[in-house]
This record gives C-alpha cells, structure tokens and sequence, in this order.
C-alpha cells in the first residue's frame, strides 16, 4: 500500500507523549532509579544492582503481604461478581424504574474511599455504631480493631457495599444490549430461564464481565485506603496488604531503595495477574477467530 | 390445519391486528405480504403464541390453542436477524431443540448431520456464529427450526438481511427444505418479488387487517381492491383518478379508454403496473399521454424513469438502458387492455383479462 508519508502526523502524537511522559514514564523512571541505589539522605547514592530485589522477594513480610492480597482479591472477585450479575439479572429493562435504581446503584461509586473507610469504621464501632452496636447488642462480640476474622469482614462488606454497583452497571448494560429477538427465540425453544442465561446472557455479556472482573481485580490488588482507616493494617499485620506494606517502608522506615524494588515487583504483579485472566476469558470457550469469515 | 378467526390485537388505544381470518393447510406454504408496520410481526407473535390475541379464536386441527403457552407448542421461528445461541457450536446449535426435547444421543447426531447437509453446513459444524457469515448464521438458523419438526414454521422476513446472491439461493431453497417435513409455513416479506417467487397463498396486509386472501397468483392479478394492489406492487402502481362520461374514461384532457356502458358514472382510479408503460406506439400500446421527467434509474438490463403527469408521479419500467434527461417531456403510451379500475371506494371493478399474457 501507497500511504503518503506526513510528519505532522509526530505534531499530533505530541501532547499525548508528553502527558504520558509526566503521568507514567518519568515517575517510574525515578522509581527505578531508587529500586537499585542506597541512600542514607543527603542526596548521597550507592549502587546496589539487585541487591533490594533480592531482599525483597526473599521476605517472609512481603510474602505475607502477598498473600494477603490474593486471598483478598479472590474473596472479592467470589462475592462482587456472581452479586453483580444477580442484581443487574434483576434490574428492570424498562419503564420508570430503570433511571432509579441506575442512580441508587450509581450512588456508592460516587463516594470517596477514605470517606467509605471512616463511614465503616464508625459504622462497625460498638459504642457509638449503628451495626456495631447492634451486633453487641445481638450478644455478637463483634470488634474490627482486635479480632482478624471481624477486621477482614468488615473490609470485605466495605468493598462489595462500595464496588459491586460498578460489575452490576457493566453487566446491565450488556444485558440491556441483547436483542429481545433472542429471548423470543429462546421461549419458543422451550428454554429454562437458565439456559437463557447459560447460553444468551453469559455468553453476550462476557466482553464488559472481562472488563469488570480486570477492573476489581486490580483495583481490589491495590486496595490501601479501607484497611488503612479502618485499622492501619492491624490487628497486629492481619490487614497489612501489599500497599499498606509498601508506605510503611517507604514513609515509615524511609528504606527508599526496598520500597522502590518492592513498588515495581508489585506492579509487574499486577501486570502479570491482568494479562493472566486477560487470556484465559478471552480464549475461554473461543475457538481462534477464522480471518477469512466476515464479521457482520 | 391451522384457522384463525376474528382475531384482534390491541396495544394501549392502537388495534395492532384487527379481525384476521385465515385458514392454512399442512403443507402449505402462506405468505404475509405487507409494508413495514402493516402488522406482520405481531400476527407471527400470536401464531407462535407469544402473545395472546384481545380476542378471537385460533384453533389447530379443530382444537383452540389460544392461551396455550409456547413451551407447549410446536413452533419453530426464523427472525431477520441471525439468532442463535452465541455460545454454542454450529453443531450445538441445531442439536439445541432435540436436546430440549429429550431425544437421544445417536437420533440427534443423526438429525442435526441431515439438516447440516441440507442447508450445506457440514463444514462449519464447529464453529460458533460468530465466526460464520451472514449466510451461514442465518442457515444455522433455518437448521434449528428445521430439525425441530415443528408443526407450524414462522419465517419473519428471513432473508432480508442478506445480500442479494444468497438470498435468490435461499428463497430458491427454502420451500423445498420445509416441504417434506408436512409444516404449515408462515413466510412474512415486504417484497412483492418476493411473494411471487415463492408462490403458495399470499395474504396481504394493510394496518392490521388482512386485505385478501388466496393464491398468491391471484391475489397479483386479481385484487380486491386497490390497497392490496399497492401492496402487491414494486414500484408503486401508477395510478390516475378519471371521470367516466358515457363510456369513455377522461383523465384530464386525455381519453384513456372505453368501458361499458353499465358502469355508474362517477370518478374512478385507473391504475397500471410500472412494466405496462411503453415509450413506444403499437398496436396494444395505443393511448398516448405526456409526461415530464423527474429521474432515472438505470438497473442493469432495466430503466426505471420517474415521471410527472396531470400532476401524478408515475414510475416505468423498461427494458434496456434507456437515455433519458431530467426534464424532457416523453410520449406514454398505455395498453388499455391492462388497466385496473377501482370504483371511488377503492374496490375493483374490471382487471386485465387473466390470459392476457404478462399481466
């Protein structure tokens, strides 16, 4: 092919360069510059290679981060998806309902997290909390700031109260999307309303459900500003997950160097664990997309 | 055999449907013939059962089947668009209904290969819809509905969004797929050419109603009245209102004709069909008339020339590409022969002889 070849083309590309170079390129670069350096202040530096990486990946309190984090993520992802595609099943498709449940499930997306975190922290407080008092009252020794299980609850509920809305309006409007043709055809079958959603729905809502679950998955990998209002990673290191670990060795212990290694193996975690489910829904039940067949 | 009889639909204050009676043998293949909104899709939905008629009776070899739900009747559906299961193989697709019913392994494996072949599958069987063409979903389609041995087949404009080679191999196929299967077939199209080339009965439609019914032949040449002529027409028929005086017919300062004496003098609507203009005399083509023209439209071996006359918008047809400008004034010549005459209340009173050839 013939294309004509004009440089204005670089002009255009510009402003989109260097916005990425200031958000991303420039701030990782500083990182990196840190992950492999000593510094004991003064803007004094030593090479150290490898050595924070090394460190990092060998300790057992990056481990347990680690850890934690999974186990976090895959709780998430249990609870908000499946949750998320019952109620969007359950939305109305039409009529004066529709824009009222859209805005009460839109309502909780539209809330900071540090201000979810403080509304559940005071929330769950068994003096002057309404759930927390409750649960006292229903003879529940329910405390978030002393026992492990009941601080993991609570951040659990916080995150599903605050983020399930997101896969419910992802899947309600893949749903709203199939044509009514298809439910038609399916009740002339004789479909059950499981096999509807076993063939047509899933099926047709699997693009924005990849989307959704990408979404919660990182998002819930990075999850910092819950635990961190609610109890600071406690009891004891119970909710200390990856980010909360990573401030405290950067701002806490000033170990610039580690932090900066542990910054950029968290981030080529997430990477990894995005493309991962990226390919396996993608390719799940797919057969290779045949270029010689039109799509129409 | 299937009849309806007095069926309504009402939606809100709007009659979708209003007082159909048909009766359709086994076998049979019957078209619906309308425009957009004349009702068509809404006659399908209370056939299949989707719906269920504000009154009227609709009764299956003697029995009523109104209020039966569609779970429990045998119906199979073909959409305009390509529905099928988006998840599932070609293979899977077909073997869906069967599966649904109950049946056997090896009987379902053996029914979904027939229809595979029949419909010329076979070597898609694998794969899921969306790696087919238009024509081969919607073939996946027609299987589904096929192996089902449905009692009562809906076709609701089946081809109508594929391009045009496959739907002439199509139409073609379709009848012949469903004849031997002993099906009533509901075939619902837009298309007058349609219609023609499948045959059976026809029944046209206009806001609802059912405007007539019979072979499809018939129902061409031999209208009621002059809506079901206009529906049964591409391009629209022309159509001049005349006075009769006497026996003459006057359109305008034009005489275009003679009828008998015993006809009421009043106004009429002469109306000829696109292809029953010529540009030339002869003998048959003996009523000459002006007309300027609007546009043309050259398709292939045909000429469709847009013209005005008296204040009408009249459309021909003719054979050959012919050279036309906007704005000349041509001679129409008109064949007598082959006028229809509606009365002022739209009905028909005279149509060209039936063994006048090409009518």
């Amino acid at each position: 092919m013939n294309k004509p070849f004009n440089n204005k083309a670089w002009f255009f590309v510009l402003p989109v360069f260097v916005l990425v170079a200031i958000s991303a390129i420039i701030p990782l670069m500083t990182v990196v510059n840190y992950s492999v350096q000593d510094t004991f202040g003064n803007n004094v530096f030593y090479w150290a290679g490898t050595e924070w990486f090394k460190e990092v990946l060998h300790s057992s309190r990056f481990h347990d981060a680690l850890g934690r984090n999974l186990l976090f993520s895959a709780i998430i992802l249990a609870i908000e998806i499946p949750l998320g595609i019952c109620i969007a099943l359950t939305l109305p498709k039409k009529g004066f309902w529709v824009p009222v449940c859209l805005i009460l499930m839109a309502l909780p997306l539209l809330i900071p997290w540090n201000v979810v975190g403080t509304i559940w922290q005071v929330f769950g407080r068994a003096d002057i909390g309404l759930l927390g008092n409750t649960l006292m009252r229903l003879g529940m020794d329910y405390n978030y700031a002393t026992n492990v299980f009941d601080a993991w609850a609570t951040i659990v509920v916080m995150d599903v109260w605050h983020w399930t809305s997101l896969v419910v309006l992802l899947c309600y409007a893949g749903l709203v999307s199939i044509p009514e043709a298809y439910y038609q055809a399916a009740r002339i079958d004789g479909a059950s309303k499981w096999k509807v959603f076993k063939y047509i729905q899933l099926p047709k809502i699997k693009r924005v459900l990849l989307i959704a679950v990408l979404l919660r998955f990182m998002d819930s990998f990075m999850i910092y500003t819950e635990p961190f209002v609610l109890t600071g990673g406690g009891p004891g290191n119970s909710t200390t997950f990856l980010s909360i670990d990573l401030v405290k060795t950067a701002i806490g212990q000033f170990d610039l160097g580690p932090a900066a290694a542990m910054s950029l193996i968290y981030f080529l975690i997430v990477l990894l664990l995005s493309w991962v489910f990226y390919t396996v829904m993608e390719n799940y039940g797919a057969e290779k997309q045949d270029p010689r067949v039109e799509q129409d | 055999m299937l009849e309806l009889s007095g069926i309504n639909k009402q939606v809100g204050a709007d009659l979708h449907i209003n007082n159909v009676s048909l009766s359709m043998e086994r076998g049979s293949l019957n078209i619906l013939l309308g425009p957009t909104l004349s009702g068509k899709t809404s006659l399908m939905r209370i056939l299949a059962g989707l719906d269920r008629p504000t009154s009227g009776d609709m009764k299956l070899d003697g029995k009523s089947v109104v209020g039966v739900p569609v779970r429990r009747r045998n119906v199979a559906m073909v959409y305009q668009q390509f529905i099928n299961y988006p998840g599932l193989t070609v293979y899977e697709n077909i073997a869906s209904p069967l599966r649904l019913a109950g049946m056997d392994k090896q009987a379902i494996d053996k029914k979904v290969r027939e229809a595979a072949d029949l419909l010329k599958l076979t070597n898609y069987l694998e794969r899921t819809p969306l790696n087919l063409s238009g024509g081969q979903q919607q073939r996946t389609a027609i299987a589904r509905a096929l192996v089902k041995d449905a009692e009562l087949v809906l076709l609701d404009e089946p081809l109508a969004n594929l391009d045009y080679k496959l739907r002439e191999e199509l139409r073609v196929e379709l009848p012949r797929i469903f004849s031997q299967s002993g099906a009533i077939l509901v075939y619902a199209t837009t298309e007058p050419y349609e219609a023609l080339m499948l045959g059976g009965q026809t029944a046209t439609l206009c806001e609802g109603r059912v405007t007539q019914f019979g072979a499809t032949i018939d129902v061409y040449k031999q209208p009621n009245d002059i809506t079901t002529a206009q529906i049964f027409s591409d391009p629209p028929l022309n159509t001049a209102t005349v006075t009769k005086t006497d026996a003459i017919l006057m359109y305008g300062d034009y005489q275009l004709g003679s009828v008998s004496r015993d006809l009421p003098n009043d106004t009429y609507t002469v109306a000829v069909r696109p292809h029953h203009v010529s540009l030339s005399p002869s003998e048959r083509y003996s009523v000459k008339l002006n007309a300027v023209v609007s546009t043309s439209e050259i398709s292939g071996s045909e000429t469709f020339i847009h013209v005005t006359t008296e204040q009408n918008r009249w459309v021909l047809l003719t054979h050959g590409v012919n050279r036309v400008n906007t704005g000349d004034t041509i001679d129409l010549y008109l064949d007598p022969s082959r006028f229809y005459l509606f009365n002022s209340a739209g009905a028909l009173v005279r149509s060209p002889a039936i063994n006048s050839e090409a009518a």
